[in-house]
């Protein structure tokens, strides 16, 4: 007999609403979720953010933190992902630290994303122009430049720096530094 | 979020001299006494010698009372909070006068006590140096406490202990820490203390939403097999009295959890004890067959549910709890009300009338009778069981009863009988081994109008045995319990029931003190028994005791079990309910 057949009605339901699986063919569905924090500007708070992914064994695939228009508050954007009962879990442990004014899941908003990239990669003369080329598609920029290596800077979504890291690998890359996620939510001045 | 209310700002200090300038260490002390702290267990060292000199020079209003180990002195403060329902206060020094603080932090933390843990520290230019008795107090404790405060500067000083004690006791309560550098202490400013409290991040609901409270009405209304599910959060909350009222009214059974004992009289037809491990077989039942649980301050343990899927597998669920991160944690609930336990029952109250629950509660009392709590007797050997219900006889209910963690907890929770809320305390969430003892001092030292019993097992009695000299030296008439099977009894039941018998290191025969003799040497009376008959003489003996603890030794057989029992991850339908061979674990 299939685990299904033996489940009630009320256990079906609570497992629909925590986006468990409920038979054998279906699986538990886990999100990316991108969530803004705002927080005590002090290091006392950002380390509290964060032992707190640790210490509730959250996963934290990036964190980016920095000071907001108001010296007092810094923000964060943390990107992790779940199934919907973790995540709703997150954004209530955010909220219950002291530290911690405003707490928004980005994610069921419209929101713009952007990462920053910089990458150190070696050229020969045969092959500087269609690194050149590459960067321009990717709009990018030489930020540094020496007789056998260039380090390029790009920004966007996560998926673009994906992308033109892969473009990149098989140039050999000496060094990646990624900074992690911003993201803000769209304004949506004109509806939809 | 615009339902959220703004911290409450309702607290009155007590005038002050305002614009005096004063030391930091008298600042801090001129705080405590602002806050109106009756109580605080200490321990003086290095750290924190100016503040015991301006103790000795001003004498302040509260009373200090020197317990002769940290850790025993985190619980005494848990103990007086969960028997006052005040914040209870802790002093110590740096470095290892706050880690052996830590695990009474962690024991307020999981069990939601408000105390205040002020922790010396070295002066502020020697932090990061590994300064003698340094230790990052504020690192060690960070996911331990609700909040935790270094207070850099003197000015800031007044304010923080005003945040700690508002943060401890509101909301869901916990512990605060407030690490004080020895130069903050020395340093002067004027003092004042601050009428306000400014945390913008703080926030929580006190009220619950008046459309989820009317969905719970129905639901209740309409429900066939009810069930209150109460945890400790309705303790805490003083909601015993309404939370009462609304299950005779409604004619709905209430289940407790090891923290909800008290919050429904246990004597009375509705109530079906502890739910869980090692709640009784009809709680359980009534679990696994009602079709809606009502959980009030309650937070879904995983030895309340063991298995979690297959636990109250018919129930819709609504869920009463000031924590909104308690909701859907484990469970999914059908109906959420965050908000104050008692405001929002207060509210369920007029909308709830009597439900047509005649078959059900018919239902539960037929499993009652079909499988009661009971233990061999009349062979004349002596049980843990047979002590306790000998005590529960003397203390008619009305003692305030603290126990440790083990066999003792559990039998202690089953076979009791608690009336009244705050009349039993314990370790539940941490299950800490030398909690009792020094919780029954600061109970004692709260509630000095209560009979306060502490009861523990010959393992965890050792771990803080030393504060029986404190509780002598103040003339605490506590009776101590001491339940001796020479065992680590609750490892050797898990030894014998699921490891083949192998009882490694679990047999304290060799190691155990004469506890008749470490009551004596601790200034307090020692008294044993041996057999039932004895048990009688030795518990009117020490009731004549009233200027000192009196230890009871109770030696009991070291096969019994506790039982009912569910195992760890078993689903609460496999639940043992008498003694089983073994093998059938294999």
């Amino acid at each position: 007999m299939s685990e299904q057949n033996t489940l009630t009605p009320q256990q079906i339901l609570r497992k629909k609403a925590q986006g468990e699986a409920i038979g054998p063919g279906e699986q538990t569905h886990r999100h990316r979720h991108i969530i803004a924090v705002l927080l005590e500007n002090s290091i006392g708070a950002l380390n509290r953010v964060v032992n707190l992914f640790a210490a509730r064994g959250f996963n934290l695939e990036s964190v980016t933190v920095g000071e907001t228009d108001d010296p007092s508050i810094s923000r964060m954007t943390i990107a992790t992902t779940g199934e919907s009962r973790i995540i709703a879990q997150v954004n209530r442990q955010l909220n219950r630290l002291i530290d911690v004014l405003e707490v928004e899941d980005l994610t069921s908003e419209e929101y713009v994303e952007r990462e920053l990239c910089l990458l150190k990669v070696p050229y020969a003369s045969d092959n500087r122009v269609e690194l050149l080329d590459t960067l321009k598609i990717f709009q990018g920029k030489v930020v540094d430049v020496t007789t056998n290596t260039m380090t390029f800077e790009i920004t966007g979504p996560a998926k673009k720096i994906n992308a033109f890291i892969g473009m990149m690998k098989r140039y050999g890359v000496e060094e990646i530094a990624r900074s992690g996620r911003v993201a803000m939510k769209r304004a949506l001045l004109f509806g939809d | 979020m615009p339902d959220m209310q703004a911290s409450s700002m309702t607290h009155h200090a007590p005038p002050v001299n305002g614009a005096q300038r004063m030391s930091g260490a008298e600042i801090f002390l001129r705080s405590l006494d602002a806050e109106g702290v009756e109580v605080v267990f200490g321990h003086p060292g290095g750290a924190v010698i100016k503040i015991y000199d301006e103790m000795a020079r001003i004498q302040p209003k509260f009373k200090h009372v020197l317990v002769r180990h940290e850790q025993g002195g985190a619980h005494a403060a848990e103990g007086y909070a969960k028997a006052t329902g005040k914040v209870g206060t802790v002093l110590v020094t740096s470095g290892p006068g706050a880690t052996n603080t830590v695990t009474g932090i962690a024991d307020a933390y999981m069990d939601s006590v408000p105390i205040v843990v002020f922790t010396g520290q070295v002066p502020t230019q020697l932090i990061g140096n590994d300064a003698f008795q340094e230790c990052d107090t504020i690192g060690i404790t960070r996911s331990i406490t609700k909040h935790s405060f270094l207070v850099r500067d003197v000015r800031d000083l007044a304010a923080a202990v005003r945040k700690a004690y508002h943060i401890a006791r509101t909301g869901r309560p916990g512990p605060v820490v407030v690490d004080l550098p020895k130069d903050v202490l020395l340093a002067e400013t004027e003092f004042e203390y601050p009428k306000e409290v400014n945390l913008r991040g703080y926030r929580f609901k006190a009220r619950g939403d008046d459309a989820k409270i009317q969905r719970a009405a129905a639901m209740i209304a309409e429900a066939d097999k009810p069930l209150f599910y109460v945890g400790g959060g309705a303790v805490g909350a003083d909601a015993a009295d309404v939370l009462t009222r609304i299950a005779r009214t409604a004619r709905i059974p209430v289940t407790t959890t090891l923290h909800g004992l008290g919050a429904f009289p246990e004597d009375d037809e509705l109530s079906v004890g502890m739910l869980g491990m090692h709640g009784t077989w009809y709680a359980n039942m009534a679990v696994q067959n009602a079709d809606l649980l009502i959980a009030v301050g309650a937070r879904f343990d995983d030895r309340v549910t063991g298995k979690l899927e297959s636990w109250a597998p018919h129930a819709k669920i609504v869920h009463i709890d000031i924590d909104p991160s308690s909701i859907s944690k484990n469970v999914y609930v059908d109906c959420a009300i965050v908000g104050d336990v008692r405001d929002a029952l207060m509210r369920l109250e007029p909308l709830t009338g009597a439900c047509r629950t005649e078959a059900w509660l018919a239902q539960v009392q037929a499993w009652k009778a079909e499988c009661p709590l009971v233990y061999e007797q009349g062979d004349g050997r002596l049980r843990a069981q047979y002590v306790l219900e000998r005590l529960r006889r003397h203390t008619k209910g009305e003692a305030i009863v603290v126990t440790d963690v083990g066999q003792h907890q559990m039998w202690a929770a089953q076979y009791f009988q608690f009336l009244h809320a705050r009349t039993h305390i314990t370790s539940g969430g941490l299950g800490t081994m030398g909690f009792c003892f020094p919780a029954a001092m600061g109970a004692a030292f709260g509630r000095p109008d209560k009979t306060v019993v502490s009861i523990s097992g010959d393992g965890g009695f050792v771990m803080n045995a030393q504060e029986l000299s404190v509780a002598a030296a103040h003339g605490l008439p506590i009776k101590v319990v001491i339940i001796n099977n020479k065992f680590l009894g609750m490892v050797r039941q898990w030894q014998e029931l699921f490891h083949d018998e192998r009882f490694s290191h679990t047999d304290l025969s060799d190691t155990n003190p004469d506890f008749v003799k470490l009551a004596e040497a601790h200034h307090c009376v020692g008294l044993r028994a041996e057999t039932p008959d004895e048990v009688d003489g030795v518990i009117r003996e020490a009731w004549a005791v009233s200027d000192r603890p009196a230890v009871m030794e109770f030696r009991v057989a070291k096969e019994e079990m506790v039982f009912p029992m569910v195992p760890a991850g078993a689903s609460t339908d496999e639940m043992i309910t008498k003694r089983l061979t073994p093998n059938a674990f294999v």
